[in-house]
């Protein structure tokens, strides 16, 4: 295959995980990693640089809109970055000596997990609840929109999401996504978040955690300009385009698409990474 | 204005409102302006090297003269396509930086010293990544 043969290809299937990743809310680095590897078999180092950088072009170009709408918290944000920022480069750093063949197998766990989760609703929860006393010291309580008018939040386990926001870093980095599932677990269940404040300030954050792996894979060698660029173009426009017919999209069937295809992808991951093949 | 105030929150400040949305808009102009060069450098890539067989089977790592920043704007200013996709990249990856910088700057606006320091710890981590990359 000649490099602009795997550049159309790469470039029409990322615009495709864009655009189911938007529509469905899951992100569409999740699946750019195992197109890369399984589909066109290409090393599993260059398609985590590929994939960190159109997660950082997703992320940084929806975070535009969300903020616009009043729902990211950027005190909470900027306070768990230095979790998530100090996870990438610790991921980072531990990706140079973990084989390959556990990077799959954990990709695929990852997988399973995301496809799990992507089933069940959002579980509802009260957000009148006594604030964590770590959470005023920090001024992390804040207030949101909604049809009946600003309404205010409290914040809970300030601990337990900086912790879990550590491992999201690690992931991200190790794995080349965007770890979203984790920092909204982090923020909607564990520090109780109202869940449309959770999801925007994970897109927020989601960026800046990228981009503290992503400089140190530059100057690892992990960025291929030639397959960087048909990725990240690839995802940010199919996420453009989700994000612009989201609106009016019934997402539940396109959700169980996307899923089974998660659930194929990690099953693969799984394989290949206990064969030891990738 | 909420009817339900549970204890310890604040009320959102209206300069935060402001800062976000200049946030938003450094974020598109930064995506925006990485994709340009990142198409114009992709094109030329593709009508220099397109026809070349594909070969990444193998991790190989890239072109030490495409590893750092100072040296991706150099290649990429004699017009190297390579390290022209490189810089657009580059580019993608400073935004969430910048938006940090941003952020910091607008708590220094508000003297507010607990989130100065910790958008200070954030940025530093970014640049450290992006400049020394190592981890």
């Amino acid at each position: 295959m000649t490099i602009s043969l795997l550049a159309l290809f790469l470039a029409l299937g990322s615009f495709g995980a864009g655009l189911l990743g938007a529509l469905t809310g899951l992100g569409g680095g999740l699946v750019v990693v195992p197109m890369m590897t399984l589909l066109f078999h290409i090393d599993l180092r260059y398609a985590i640089g590929a994939s960190l950088v159109s997660v950082i072009a997703t992320s940084s170009g929806a975070a535009a809109a969300y903020v616009r709408e009043g729902f990211t918290n950027v005190r909470v944000g900027i306070f768990l970055e230095v979790a998530t920022t100090v996870g990438a480069l610790t991921g980072a750093a531990l990706a140079g000596f973990i084989p390959t063949s556990m990077l799959a197998v954990l990709f695929g766990l990852v997988l399973l997990y995301t496809a799990y989760r992507s089933l069940r609703a959002p579980e509802e929860h009260s957000t009148d609840l006594p604030s964590d006393p770590l959470a005023v010291r920090l001024r992390l309580n804040s207030t949101y929109p909604t049809a009946a008018g600003v309404r205010a939040y409290s914040v809970q386990g300030v601990k337990g999401g900086f912790a879990l926001m550590f491992v999201a870093g690690v992931l991200s980095a190790l794995l080349g996504i965007g770890s979203g599932i984790v920092k909204v677990m982090a923020l909607d269940h564990t520090m109780k978040l109202p869940f449309k404040v959770s999801t925007t300030t994970s897109n927020f954050m989601i960026g800046v955690t990228a981009a503290a792996s992503a400089g140190v894979y530059l100057h690892r060698g992990y960025i291929e300009p030639a397959l960087a660029f048909p990725v990240m173009l690839g995802v940010l426009a199919g996420a453009l385009l989700g994000a612009r017919i989201l609106a009016g999209a019934k997402t539940l069937w396109l959700r169980r698409i996307f899923t089974t295809v998660v659930v194929v992808l990690a099953l693969e991951m799984l394989y290949k990474g206990l064969r030891g093949g990738l | 204005m909420p009817e339900k105030q549970p204890p310890g929150a604040v009320l959102r400040d209206r300069r935060d409102e402001r800062v976000e949305l200049v946030i938003g808009r450094l974020l598109q102009w930064g995506v925006l302006a990485a994709a340009i060069v990142v198409v114009a450098g992709g094109l030329l890539l593709l009508a220099q090297y397109g026809h070349l067989p594909a070969n990444f089977q193998q991790f190989k790592g890239e072109d030490p003269a495409l590893r750092s920043v100072g040296r991706i704007i150099r290649a990429a200013l004699t017009g190297d396509s390579r390290a022209i996709v490189q810089l657009g990249l580059v580019l993608l990856i400073a935004t969430p930086a910048a938006r940090v910088a941003l952020t910091l700057g607008a708590f220094v606006i508000q003297r507010d010293r607990l989130y100065i320091l910790t958008t200070s710890i954030v940025l530093s981590l970014l640049l450290y990544g992006l400049i020394w990359g190592r981890a």
